[in-house]
């Protein structure tokens, strides 16, 4: 597979949240606006590169057996790294946040993306893997907390145009379900008009 | 009054599952059927409620006197991921029955975020000992209750006429939202 095609393969054919419906967990509980979603996905995207990096560089070192635990063990080191970088540097998102942060460890799509590719690929398409998977959920949050905010707050990316209160139940747990399977339904029409 | 609180808040008003969105995969993964959300959520009862109690440990006996605080991600993962395994080997040996009820769920609750994010919620919110049980074991209960409620109108939509666009995961999403919407109707009541 050439490099350019690892990396766009992450962005539609193999969108995380649309495609593989991998993260729901974060994709719904931290979409509530536009900065939110796409502090999230910038958060999760370089975790999922680092740790790909990482792992495909020590991947003949570790054995097979204990090959999930020393995954998991590396992924987590980076969770840390991120959650106190967020905590001193912007601190409002990282409240927002919350518990996510640290929840970025039990993300499928970063053990996933460890067992299935950087664990047979060298260090540099790992890098591009993951930079293009974590591009494509970083988009998926983006667009998800970009359609709640507009339709709940009546904002965009925090400027707001709309006076008084927006449709209050897209912000709210209720709306991430709906706009989601309806964001997943546009998805799939437009995925079915390309093939 | 304290514990009634927790409980009825942890299960109705913020459910996990409902409103905080922790346990998402297990929630579509495996709610197809009433029988095996009912097996997974016991397996999810029984690991939280053991984990809650190793987790408040480690935290005040270990974490907190070595003043490793920044550890807390790392060392509750393994130590989850540890507890699984060894809850399915001493169970296979002492209880071949329920075993067989919970096995196959038991290495899924590994990378259920809902283990996880209690043990990491019920640090954060201070808790003692007793309550922090409390607290996990409703919110287990929460679990079952919008797992199991789920898969009883999943067994239903297999037979609704629904467009093929829609059809599998967007229509059960779809179904998540106003369900809870309807649990969003006990907010407030604690």
């Amino acid at each position: 597979m050439s490099n350019l095609k690892i990396f766009t393969k992450g962005l539609i054919k193999e969108n995380p949240t649309f495609s593989l419906m991998l993260g729901m967990c974060p994709t719904l509980g931290t979409t509530t606006s536009a900065v939110n979603g796409l502090g999230m996905g910038v958060a999760t995207m370089f975790v999922l590169i680092m740790s790909n990096i990482v792992i495909s560089m020590v991947k003949n070192v570790i054995p097979d057996k204990v090959r999930i635990p020393a995954f998991i063990v590396i992924i987590a080191s980076f969770v840390t790294v991120v959650q106190l970088c967020m905590e001193a540097y912007v601190p409002s998102l990282y409240n927002t946040l919350g518990v996510f942060i640290p929840l970025i460890v039990v993300n499928c799509i970063i053990l996933g993306r460890a067992e299935a590719f950087a664990s047979k690929n060298n260090v540099f398409k790992s890098m591009l893997d993951g930079a293009g998977i974590g591009l494509g959920f970083t988009l998926s949050l983006t667009l998800l907390g970009m359609v709640r905010e507009l339709l709940g707050s009546g904002s965009f990316f925090g400027y707001k145009f709309i006076a008084g209160d927006g449709m209050l139940v897209f912000v709210l747990a209720p709306g991430a379900f709906i706009v989601l399977s309806y964001l997943m339904v546009l998805f799939n029409k437009f995925t079915a008009k390309l093939k | 009054m304290e514990y009634f609180v927790i409980i009825i808040g942890a299960i109705f008003v913020n459910n996990i599952v409902l409103s905080q969105f922790l346990g998402i995969c297990p929630f579509l993964g495996v709610s197809n059927k009433v029988s095996t959300s009912i097996g997974m959520g016991g397996a999810v009862t029984f690991v939280m409620a053991i984990s809650s109690i190793v987790v408040y440990l480690i935290q005040y006996y270990v974490l907190v006197p070595l003043g490793i605080g920044y550890m807390q991600t790392i060392v509750f993962i393994l130590v989850i991921a540890a507890l699984v395994q060894m809850v399915e080997i001493i169970l296979k040996k002492m209880s071949p029955a329920l075993y067989q009820a919970l096995g196959i769920f038991l290495p899924l609750i590994t990378t259920n975020c809902a283990v996880l994010g209690v043990a990491i919620l019920l640090v954060q919110r201070e808790f003692n000992l007793l309550e922090s049980v409390v607290f996990a074991v409703s919110n287990a209960i929460g679990f079952t209750l919008a797992l199991v409620l789920f898969a009883g109108l999943r067994e239903r939509l297999e037979l609704a006429d629904v467009p093929k666009a829609m059809k599998g995961v967007p229509i059960a999403i779809l179904t998540a939202g106003i369900l809870a919407m309807a649990f969003m109707g006990f907010s407030g009541l604690v």
